[in-house]
C-alpha cells in the first residue's frame, strides 16, 4: 500500500516534474480517436442530450491536441488556449441546455433530435 | 413651275393622311370627293408642269427638284426628277386616276368600308408617282414596294371572301419575287457605280464603262423585278386571281398603272440595256411569248373580268416585246393608249358587273349575259369604242401604237413580228367574242340563272332586270372612250414635226444630264414608208381577221350547249399553270414548313426548352430531398464537410 | 516505464468512457461515461505537465457541466429511454456515419504524422523551464491574453442571463403574448 501511495506521489507531485517521455504521436493518436468516436456518436444518437455530450466529447479531444502540442513545441500558449476553450464550452453548454429546456420542455416522450422538423423543405 | 412638281405626290399623300385619320368621320361619300380631288389637284399640277417643261429646249428637259438629303452613303437624296418620261408617266397616271376616282364614288357606293378604300386608293397614287417621279433607285423602290402593297390591300378589299385573301397574298408574293431581283440588280449597280442615283449610274458608265457580264446580270435582275410586277412569263400569275378586287382596282392598278411599272423601268435604264444587248433579245421574246400565251387563254374565259386580265398581260407583253426591240417609244405610246382603252373597258365592265347585280348569281360570268346593248346602251357604247381600239382596227388609238410595235420588231427580226401578229389576231378574236357574248345575241340571264336567297343579293329571286349605272359611273366611261379614239393622235408615223410623231420627239429629243446618251431612245435606222404602209396594212387585216372570226363563231351560238363545242379545256384552265406551280412548289414548301412546325419547332426547340424546364425541376426535387429538416442530417453534411477539408489539409501538405 | 502505463491507464479509461457515451442507451449512464472520459482526459493532461488545466478540467467540466446536464435530463424526464440505437430513421444516415468516421480518423492520423511546422518559436513563453505550471499560465493569460479573459467573464455573463432568459417558465410568455 505504501508503495503504491508512494508511486502515486511520485506521479502527481514528488515524480520528476515534466512531461512523460511517452512521444506526443501517441497522444495524439487517442485525441483523433476521441474524437471520431464524438462525431459517430452525434451523427447516431437521436437524443438530445447525448448529442450534446458528443460534443463534449469533441471538445475535450481538441483539449487533448492542444496540451499536446503545448508539449511537443514547448509553448505555454496550447495551454492557455485550453483554458478558453473550457470557459467557452461551460458558457456553450449553460445556453444550449437552456434552449433545449425551452424546446423540449412539453414534450415527455420522445423528444428527439427528429422532433424538430419544422424547417423540412 | 417645275419646281412645284412636289405638290403632284403631296397632295395624294396628303389625302392619305386625312383619310387615315378622319376617314370614318368624313364618311360616304364626301370621302371619295376629297380623294378625288387630291389626285386631280395632282393632276392639274402635272399639266402646268408638263407644259413648263415641253416650252424648255431639248437640253434642258431635266430638271431635278431635291425634297431633302436622305442617304448620302448611298448617294441618293429624295429627289424628284421632272423629265419626258416621268412628266408623260405622271400625265396618264393622275389623269386615268381621276377618272376612275370618279367611277368608284359611284361603284362603291353603299360598302361599308367605302372611306378605307379612297385611303388606300390615295396612297396607291402617291407610291405610284414617287416611283415615276424617282431620281434614284432607292426611292424608286418606296414606290415600287409601295404599289405592291396597296395591290395587296386593294386586291384583298373584301377580305371576307377567302378567295379575295389568298388573291391578295398571292399577288404579293410572287411580286416579292420580282424584287427580289431588283435588289439584286440594285446591289449590283452600286457595287459597279458607288451611286444609286440614275443620272449618277449613267454618268459612270459612260465614264468608266461596265463590264459585259456585270451589264447583263444587272439587266436580267432587273427584268426579273419588272416581270414581277408586270406579269410576265412566269410571275403572271397572280393578276388573274387579281380580280377578285373591286373593279376600280382592277381598272387603275392591274390595267392602266401599277403594272406598266415594269415597262417604266426598263425604258428608264435603257441606256444600261443597250449594253446587254443579250438580255434585250430575251426581254423580247419573253414579252412575246406571254403575249400570244395569254391571248390564247383569254379566248376561253368566261369570267368577264379575267378576260380582260389576260387581255392586260398580252399587252404588257407586247410592251416588252417593244423594248426589247428597242423600240423604246412604241412601248410608251402602247402604255398610254392601253391604259385609256384598258381602263375603259375595265370600267364598263364594272359598269356591265354592277348592272347585273341581282339579276343573276354570278354577275361576272359572260354565260348569263347577252343583248345588254338593250339595257345598257351607253355603257355598250362605251365598251365597243375600248373593243375596236384594241383590236386594232384604224384610226382608233390602239391602232397606231400595236402598229409602231409591230414595225420595230418587224426591222428587229421576223419571227417577233410574225408572233406579234398571229397575237395581234388572237386579241381581235377573244375581244370580239367578249363582246358578243355580253352586249349581243340572246339574252340568257332568265330562267335558271337567278340566285335564290344568294348572300350577295337582298332581294327575292324574281324577274330582275339589268340596268345602266348612274352617271357618275358613266361620266369617266365617255371620257375614255374619247380618249380611246383620239389617243393616237400623239404619235403618228407620218413623221414631221406638226403635232403628230410629238410623243417620238418629246422622248427622243431628251438627255441625260453630263452625257451624250439618249435618255430613252437608241439608234434606229428608219423605214421606207413604203414598207410602213404595207405592214400597216397587214397588221389591220390580222385584226379584222380576228373580228370576223370571233363574230362568224359566237354570233350564232346564243346555248349554253353550243357554246360549249367551243371550249378548249387546257385553255380555260390557263393550261394548268397555277396547279403546277403548287405542286412543284407550293407542296414541297408546305411539307417544309410543316416539318419545320411540327418536327423542328415543337420537338427539338420547345422539348430543349421545356427539357430544361424538366432538368431544373428535377435537380430541384432531387435537392430538396437534402432539406429534410433533420438536425441529424445538416450534422452529416458537417461532417462531410469536415471530412474535406482534413483531405485538403493533407493533400496541402504532402504536396 | 511508468510513463507508459500511466499513458495506457488515462487511454483506457478516456476510450471506454466514450464508447460508453455513444453506446449506452440510458442518457444517465451516458451521462456518467463522460465522467469516465472527464477523467481518463485529465489523467493525460497530468502526463503532459499540464496540471492546472487537469484540476480545472475535474472541477469546471466533470463537476459542473456534467451536473448540469444530469440536471436537465431530469428536468426534461428523458431518462425514459426509447432505445434509439436500435433503428435509425434516416435512410442512409448509419452507412455515412461509418464512412465519415473511418475517414476522419484515418485523415487525423495521417495529419498528426505530417510536420506542419511553419518555423515560428515560442510566443507565449515556454512550457517547461522553472515555475510551477500555475505561474507559466498565469503570467500568460493576465498579460499577454488578458483581454480574451476580460471577453470570456463576458460571455460567461451573457451565458448566465441567457440561460434565465430560455429556462423560464412558459406561462409567463404566454401571459405577455396574449395580454
Amino acid at each position: 500500500m505504501r508503495g503504491i501511495l508512494a508511486q502515486g506521489a511520485v506521479l502527481v507531485g514528488k515524480g520528476p516534474k515534466g512531461p512523460t517521455s511517452v512521444g506526443g504521436g501517441w497522444f495524439l493518436a487517442v485525441a483523433a480517436v476521441l474524437f471520431t468516436i464524438g462525431i459517430v456518436g452525434l451523427l447516431l444518437r437521436r437524443n438530445v442530450l447525448v448529442m450534446f455530450m458528443c460534443i463534449e466529447l469533441m471538445l475535450n479531444a481538441v483539449n487533448l491536441t492542444f496540451v499536446t502540442f503545448a508539449r511537443m513545441l514547448n509553448d505555454i500558449g496550447g495551454q492557455v488556449v485550453v483554458f478558453f476553450i473550457m470557459v467557452v464550452a461551460a458558457a456553450e453548454v449553460v445556453v444550449g441546455l437552456g434552449i433545449v429546456v425551452s424546446i423540449f420542455r412539453r414534450r415527455k416522450i420522445g423528444a428527439t433530435a427528429d422532433s424538430a422538423v419544422l424547417l423540412k423543405g | 413651275m417645275l419646281s412645284f412638281i412636289w405638290i403632284v405626290p403631296a397632295l395624294p399623300l396628303f389625302g392619305f393622311v386625312v383619310l387615315l385619320l378622319l376617314g370614318k368621320r368624313i364618311g360616304e361619300p364626301l370621302s371619295g370627293w376629297l380623294a378625288t380631288a387630291m389626285v386631280g389637284g395632282s393632276f392639274l399640277t402635272a399639266v402646268a408642269v408638263f407644259t413648263d417643261l415641253a416650252s424648255k429646249s431639248a437640253e434642258e428637259r431635266a430638271y431635278t427638284k431635291v425634297l431633302w438629303s436622305w442617304l448620302p452613303s448611298l448617294g441618293v437624296d429624295v429627289a424628284l426628277l421632272v423629265n419626258p418620261l416621268s412628266m408623260t408617266m405622271v400625265m396618264f397616271v393622275t389623269g386615268i386616276a381621276t377618272l376612275i376616282h370618279v367611277f368608284a364614288i359611284g361603284y362603291m357606293h353603299g360598302d361599308l368600308r367605302f372611306p378605307r378604300f379612297f385611303t388606300y386608293l390615295n396612297l396607291f397614287v402617291f407610291s405610284m408617282l414617287m416611283l415615276v417621279l424617282a431620281d434614284n433607285f432607292v426611292l424608286m423602290f418606296l414606290g415600287w414596294e409601295g404599289v405592291g402593297a396597296c395591290s395587296y390591300l386593294l386586291i384583298s378589299f373584301w377580305f371576307e371572301r377567302p378567295s379575295a385573301a389568298s388573291a391578295g397574298k398571292k399577288a404579293f408574293v410572287v411580286n416579292r419575287i420580282g424584287d427580289f431581283g431588283l435588289m439584286g440588280a440594285m446591289f449590283l449597280i452600286f457595287n459597279q457605280t458607288g451611286s444609286l442615283q440614275y443620272h449618277a449610274v449613267f454618268r459612270s458608265i459612260e465614264t468608266n464603262g461596265i463590264a459585259k457580264s456585270t451589264a447583263t446580270a444587272i439587266c436580267l435582275l432587273l427584268f426579273v423585278g419588272a416581270c414581277g410586277k408586270s406579269a410576265q412569263l412566269p410571275l403572271y400569275v397572280w393578276l388573274p386571281d387579281a380580280m377578285e378586287g373591286p373593279t376600280p382596282v382592277s381598272a387603275l392598278i392591274h390595267a392602266a398603272t401599277m403594272v406598266t411599272a415594269g415597262v417604266y423601268l426598263m425604258v428608264r435604264v435603257h441606256p444600261l440595256l443597250e449594253l446587254a444587248p443579250g438580255v434585250l433579245t430575251i426581254i423580247a421574246w419573253v414579252g412575246a411569248l406571254t403575249a400570244l400565251f395569254a391571248a390564247t387563254i383569254a379566248t376561253a374565259q368566261d369570267d368577264i373580268k379575267r378576260v380582260l386580265a389576260y387581255s392586260t398581260i398580252s399587252q404588257l407583253g407586247y410592251m416588252f416585246l417593244a423594248v426589247g426591240v428597242g423600240g423604246n417609244v412604241a412601248a410608251i405610246f402602247h402604255m398610254v393608249t392601253h391604259a385609256f382603252f384598258k381602263a375603259l373597258m375595265f370600267l364598263a365592265a364594272g359598269s356591265v358587273i354592277h348592272g347585273m347585280h341581282g339579276v343573276v348569281a354570278d354577275e361576272q360570268n359572260m354565260k348569263w349575259m347577252g343583248n345588254l346593248k338593250k339595257w345598257m346602251p351607253f355603257t355598250t357604247g362605251t365598251f365597243l369604242m375600248g373593243w375596236v381600239a384594241i383590236a386594232g382596227v384604224p384610226p382608233f388609238a390602239g391602232f397606231w401604237s400595236k402598229d409602231e410595235i409591230l414595225l420595230d420588231a418587224y426591222q428587229h427580226n421576223k419571227a417577233l413580228w410574225v408572233v406579234g401578229l398571229v397575237t395581234a389576231l388572237l386579241t381581235a378574236y377573244y375581244m370580239t367574242r367578249q363582246i358578243v357574248l355580253v352586249f349581243f345575241g340572246k339574252e340568257r340571264f332568265g330562267g335558271a340563272a337567278h340566285g335564290h336567297g344568294d348572300e350577295n343579293h337582298g332581294h327575292d329571286a324574281g324577274g330582275h332586270s339589268p340596268h345602266e349605272s348612274p352617271v357618275l359611273m358613266l361620266l369617266p366611261l365617255a371620257v375614255l372612250a374619247g380618249l380611246s379614239i383620239v389617243g393616237g393622235l400623239i404619235n403618228q408615223p407620218f413623221g414631221g414635226k406638226g403635232l403628230a410623231s410629238k410623243l417620238e420627239r418629246w422622248l427622243d429629243e431628251s438627255f441625260i444630264p453630263g452625257t451624250k446618251m439618249h435618255a430613252f431612245v437608241g439608234e434606229h435606222a428608219s423605214v421606207a414608208s413604203g414598207t410602213k404602209l404595207t405592214l400597216a396594212i397587214i397588221a389591220t387585216l390580222c385584226g379584222l381577221a380576228g373580228i370576223a372570226l370571233g363574230a362568224s363563231q359566237w354570233l350564232r351560238r346564243t346555248t349554253p350547249a353550243a357554246q360549249a363545242q367551243l371550249e378548249i379545256p387546257l385553255l380555260k384552265r390557263a393550261y394548268g399553270v397555277d396547279a403546277l406551280y403548287s405542286t412543284i412548289i407550293e407542296k414541297p414548301g408546305r411539307k417544309l414548313s410543316e416539318f419545320l412546325a411540327f418536327v423542328v419547332d415543337r420537338r427539338v426547340i420547345d422539348g430543349a426548352v421545356n427539357g430544361m424546364a424538366t432538368l431544373v425541376r428535377g435537380g430541384g426535387t432531387q435537392l430538396r430531398r437534402l432539406q429534410n429538416g433533420y438536425v441529424r442530417s445538416s450534422a452529416l453534411g458537417i461532417a462531410g464537410g469536415l471530412v474535406a477539408l482534413l483531405v485538403w489539409a493533407l493533400v496541402r501538405t504532402a504536396l | 516505464m511508468v510513463d507508459w502505463i500511466v499513458f495506457l491507464a488515462g487511454t483506457l479509461i478516456a476510450l471506454s468512457g466514450a464508447i460508453g457515451v455513444v453506446t449506452l442507451p440510458n442518457p444517465v449512464h451516458a451521462a456518467l461515461s463522460l465522467v469516465l472520459t472527464l477523467f481518463g482526459v485529465a489523467v493525460l493532461f497530468v502526463a503532459q505537465a499540464a496540471h492546472f488545466l487537469a484540476i480545472v478540467q475535474i472541477i469546471v467540466y466533470a463537476g459542473a457541466v456534467v451536473v448540469l446536464f444530469l440536471f436537465v435530463i431530469m428536468l426534461l424526464g428523458v431518462d425514459r429511454t426509447e432505445s434509439d440505437l436500435a433503428t435509425e430513421p434516416l435512410r442512409g444516415q448509419r452507412p455515412a456515419a461509418a464512412v465519415i468516421g473511418v475517414a476522419a480518423l484515418g485523415l487525423l492520423l495521417a495529419l498528426s504524422q505530417v510536420h506542419l511546422t511553419i518555423g515560428a518559436t515560442s510566443t507565449a513563453g515556454a512550457a517547461d523551464g522553472p515555475g510551477t505550471n500555475v505561474e507559466k499560465i498565469a503570467d500568460s493569460v493576465f498579460t499577454r491574453y488578458v483581454f480574451a479573459f476580460e471577453i470570456t467573464s463576458v460571455l460567461l455573463v451573457i451565458a448566465v442571463v441567457g440561460a434565465v432568459l430560455l429556462a423560464r417558465k412558459p406561462r409567463l410568455q404566454s401571459a405577455e403574448l396574449t395580454g
